[in-house]
């Protein structure tokens, strides 16, 4: 079932297919230190001290630095800012850090920060979210006043009016799991003092260039301009290498910075994996009230997110969650309370779907569960209350401006799929096989890049040189999700010329306004949209210095096929000849293109505002068999369409919607972060069970354009709406084949085998 | 101690004896293309091949590996850059994205296809399976296998040399005596007037 043959453009898939790609840890400095981290056993206490000296006196040990050695600020946040570079008043969670050891050798590094003692007062462990809310719980964080991180609300209508015009009223609780991102390449950082004018050159594995640098400016104490934060290329991400990631970097930098020496830091995987924030696991309380005719009469839900240590972005997580919270369906009456919660847990950040995957697990059974309630099929209860063009979102938002293609996306997978027919082979948990058949199916529609989050704008530059190749450099990151490549595709087609022509220039926090953070599905649409403005402007320009000679006026220049044309086909000059005749008249072909969000709105009283400036929409269905005996779940097929406004490298939104596909399957059936007491037992990759090739189907692809006017590309999304619903399809499958319901992720079935690693050569 | 890495004979020095070999051949030989990312030979990244079988190195000790002929990601294209065959189909199927997976990858895959030339899709994904990626989902290197595949049935059946110098790939070796003839660099295969190659430069 292999796609037809098209072929994929990335700037990089030459180096990275010969192993000449220099990731973080390939990098070589003369005279490099390594550093590694120290951890306590402890999962909240109050520090007492903090022991160096057996590790400082292991030969070959330099330092050992703690909180005591930053010279600037040691409490960082995006939003609280009580993430500590290294602990200084509490063990806040079993992965709070005390320390780095930095030594001639890695190996000897390791070993003394094992012999990092914390000394402290055991305090009691708020492990449940539930009960970390309650008024008599130990507080995290003190100065907070309360474990509550953040709480946001939807009201809107009346609920209990809507509930009393409800036939039936079904109220279910649900529960989601902590997963881990498992990114193959781990946190890792090289921090190199230059010798010239001492600004430190950080070369690292993180998504947020800009955060890191304000993060490693901070703690040193220094300004902006004196750390420069160098692009170098990142093993995945998928949201996780944000705080985490920054504060790797920043440790390594004051390590460098005090000893004037690069120092490498680069994450085992256990350390990053006890360490790194993950996707916050939920517990939603929903309930939901629907007619005989099978219209829904109201919502009223209760999010409770945990947070774990550190608020991170927590509240934007949550806020998601609340925005979206009855999926694509218009509710009239709705009433949602979200808490945002601090625990003594693994902490819990950004993770592809920021708050949709939990949500979509319960919204996406939720609908089928009132569907058979009503006795429709779920597939029909769907149609009756989704959105469509024009319809009013639970916040008030009128779904106009761009195509709302929810049906579109549902239509073209139930056909590709042959929904309907197989539906009617489902098993049910009847008959006498011992695999029993089901297909399920989930669709989400999603608001675009970060809405009233925050700040949402993005700078491009192109650089044109005389001999007419091109620099471009944006402030989207290169993740591995192809940014760079599909800016390149955007500009070349907005200059008419070849995109090898293009050189995407390795990016740079000393040359690149600061653009925010690589996440929220905003690279392409934030990026796109800014290459798409510089490219009109150095258009206008080169129109304007060249249209005299091209006998036309400057708004009548084309550009197309590596050349600048007038009106009549003989009037044209080469591209590359057009950039020798601007540098002869002393016109830079520069430009730089800002894209801003349109306005979004948002009151946070009534939970009410225009959200998102668009939308998203799309729709995945499964097919799979249960084994009767062994609980065993066999993917054998999955369909997706999803809309993303435009695709720009074709081939590389079908990667995205394949690895999107991949995790969510992960999410729905093998993933889970264990840490009974707070204690994290899933260290490795032999243990934490992301999917491996043999445990996913054959995927089908279907991509829809509907080019939003809002955005210069026309393209919006598809990192993350294409990791939202697998698992709640899973769900639905899983139902359908066995007749029951799921209601906490992981799903682990009847006599489910623990998950077993690799058979040769794991420990 | 002797190794034959990329066709290149290496005299390996006493004190790196008890060396993890992945180290050995990041630190010591500079070929970083196999990746370090679990210590515990549970994701794959840092397969190499070894006699032409995969083998995960995060694990394994430089001693272990006496005589052993070693094909890294390094030696896969040709001296001139030119990409072989599986690595362009990578390329040409979208198969790559953070691509920290990749080299070992398509190292597991070149070990399957000299082996089995003719495989479906469920023997390309079982092939794969030790490999971990997280970004793709596997499909697009499932095609990019498949679609490699049919270079490989040519070299097989002699139609077509699959190296420079006309030596068939040998089969699974992991006879240690064969390694005299390996002692000749021997740059891994591409088709002959294959398209497939590097990466234009601007124009």
């Amino acid at each position: 079932m292999s796609q037809p043959e098209t072929k994929c453009w990335r700037n990089d898939d030459y180096a990275k297919v010969t192993g000449k790609a220099k990731f973080t840890d390939d990098l070589k400095f003369a005279n490099v230190l390594h550093a590694a981290p120290a951890y306590s056993d402890f999962v909240h206490a109050r520090i007492v001290s903090i022991d160096t000296s057996a590790a400082e006196k292991v030969s070959g040990v330099v330092r050992v630095l703690t909180a005591n050695d930053v010279p600037g600020v040691n409490r960082f946040g995006q939003i609280i800012r009580d993430y500590r570079i290294f602990a200084d008043d509490k063990i806040r969670y079993h992965g709070d850090v005390v320390a780095i050891v930095v030594a001639e050798t890695r190996v000897i590094a390791i070993h003394a920060a094992q012999l990092v003692k914390v000394n402290a007062e055991p305090l009691p462990a708020v492990l449940d979210p539930e009960a970390a809310m309650l008024p008599d719980s130990p507080l995290v964080h003190e100065n907070h006043g309360s474990n509550i991180v953040n709480t946001h609300i939807v009201r809107r209508g009346n609920v209990e009016d809507g509930f009393k015009q409800a036939d039936f009223v079904i109220e279910e609780n649900f529960q989601t799991q902590t997963v881990e991102h498992a990114y193959m390449e781990t946190e890792a950082a090289v921090c190199v003092p230059r010798s010239t004018d001492g600004v430190i050159e950080v070369y690292g594995s993180m998504q947020h260039p800009f955060s890191t640098r304000r993060f490693v400016a901070a703690c040193l104490g220094i300004a902006l301009s004196e750390v420069e934060v160098i692009g170098t290329p990142m093993g995945g991400g998928f949201g996780g290498k944000d705080d985490t990631a920054a504060i790797v970097c920043a440790r390594t930098a004051l390590a460098a910075k005090l000893l004037n020496r690069p120092v490498k830091m680069v994450y085992r995987r256990d350390w990053s994996m006890r360490e790194s924030y993950k996707r916050h696991p939920y517990r939603v309380h929903y309930k939901m009230g629907v007619t005989k005719a099978g219209r829904i009469t109201a919502v009223q839900c209760r999010i409770v997110a945990d947070g774990g240590a550190y608020c991170s972005v927590t509240p934007w997580v949550t806020w998601r969650s609340t925005v979206q919270c009855c999926g694509p369906y218009v509710v009239e009456n709705i009433h949602c309370d979200t808490f945002g919660v601090y625990t003594n847990n693994v902490v819990a950040g950004a993770m592809r779907g920021f708050g949709s995957p939990q949500m979509n697990f319960v919204i996406e059974q939720m609908v089928e569960i009132a569907a058979q309630r009503v006795g429709i099929s779920g597939i029909e209860f769907r149609r009756r209350n989704m959105v469509r063009q024009g319809s009013v979102t639970i916040t008030g938002q009128k779904l106009d401006g761009h195509k709302v293609a929810m049906d579109q996306a549902l239509d073209t997978v139930l056909r590709e799929i042959d929904y309907e027919k197989k539906l009617a082979r489902c098993a049910h948990g009847k008959g006498d096989a011992d695999e029993l058949y089901g297909i399920g199916v989930a669709m989400s529609y999603r608001g675009v890049s970060l809405g009233a989050e925050g700040v949402d704008f993005c700078a491009a530059i192109i650089n044109a040189q005389a001999d007419g190749s091109i620099f471009l450099e944006t402030g989207i990151h290169e993740n591995g999700q192809g940014s760079e490549s599909a800016m390149s595709l955007i500009c070349a087609e907005e200059l008419g010329v070849d995109v090898n022509r293009i050189r995407y220039r390795r990016s740079s926090t000393s040359n690149i306004p600061d653009s925010g953070t690589t996440v929220a599905s905003r690279g392409t649409i934030m990026g796109g949209g800014s290459v798409t403005l510089a490219a009109r402007e150095l258009k206008k320009k080169i129109a304007e210095a060249l249209c005299e000679k091209l006998h036309c006026a400057a708004d009548e220049v084309r550009f197309k096929d590596n050349f600048i044309c007038g009106k009549a086909d003989a009037d044209r000059i080469a591209f590359a000849d057009a950039m020798r005749q601007m540098w002869a008249m002393q016109k830079f072909p520069f430009a730089l293109g800002t894209f801003k969000a349109p306005r979004v709105s948002w009151d946070e009283h009534t939970g009410q505002g225009d959200a998102y400036f668009t939308w998203v929409y799309g729709c995945q269905a499964v097919e799979l068999t249960v084994n009767k005996r062994t609980g065993k779940v066999k993917l054998l097929n999955a369909v997706a369409a999803h809309d993303m406004g435009r695709a720009v490298n074709p081939e590389m939104v079908r990667g995205q919607i394949y690895g999107g596909m991949a995790m969510s399957a992960g999410y729905g059936l093998h993933e889970e972060v264990k840490a009974p007491g707070g204690k994290m037992t899933t260290l490795n990759l032999n243990t934490y069970r992301i999917p491996r090739s043999m445990d996913l189907p054959e995927m089908k692809v279907i991509i829809i354009e509907n080019p939003d006017p809002v955005s210069p590309t026309g393209a919006k999304s598809i990192g993350e709406p294409a990791n939202e619903i697998l698992a709640p399809a899973i769900a639905n499958a899983v139902f359908n084949a066995t007749g029951n319901r799921h209601f906490s992720l992981p799903i682990r079935l009847g006599a489910l085998p623990e998950p077993t690693a690799c058979e040769e050569g794991c420990r | 101690m002797k190794l034959f890495v990329n066709g290149k004979e290496i005299e390996v020095p006493a004190s790196a004896m008890q060396k993890r070999i992945v180290e050995f051949l990041r630190e010591d030989l500079d070929l970083t293309g196999a990746k370090n990312a679990c210590d515990v030979g549970a994701c794959g990244a840092c397969t190499i091949l070894v006699n032409d079988e995969p083998c995960r190195i995060c694990i394994k000790l430089v001693k272990d590996f006496a005589g052993a002929r070693i094909l890294t990601i390094e030696g896969m294209a040709a001296s001139d850059g030119t990409l072989h065959p599986l690595q362009q189909a990578f390329l040409d199927c979208g198969a790559i994205q953070c691509g920290y997976c990749t080299p070992g990858m398509v190292l597991t895959a070149h070990a399957f296809l000299l082996k089995n030339p003719r495989p479906t899709r469920e023997q390309i994904r079982q092939a794969i399976f030790k490999n971990l990626c997280r970004c793709t989902g596997y499909q697009q290197i499932i095609d990019a296998v498949e679609k490699a595949a049919p270079h490989y049935l040519s070299v097989a059946s002699g139609i077509l040399p699959d190296v420079e110098d006309g030596i068939l790939p040998s089969g699974p070796a992991s006879d240690i005596s064969k390694r005299t003839e390996l002692a000749t660099p021997r740059p891994p295969g591409r088709m002959p007037g294959s398209t497939a190659g590097q990466r234009p430069a601007a124009t």
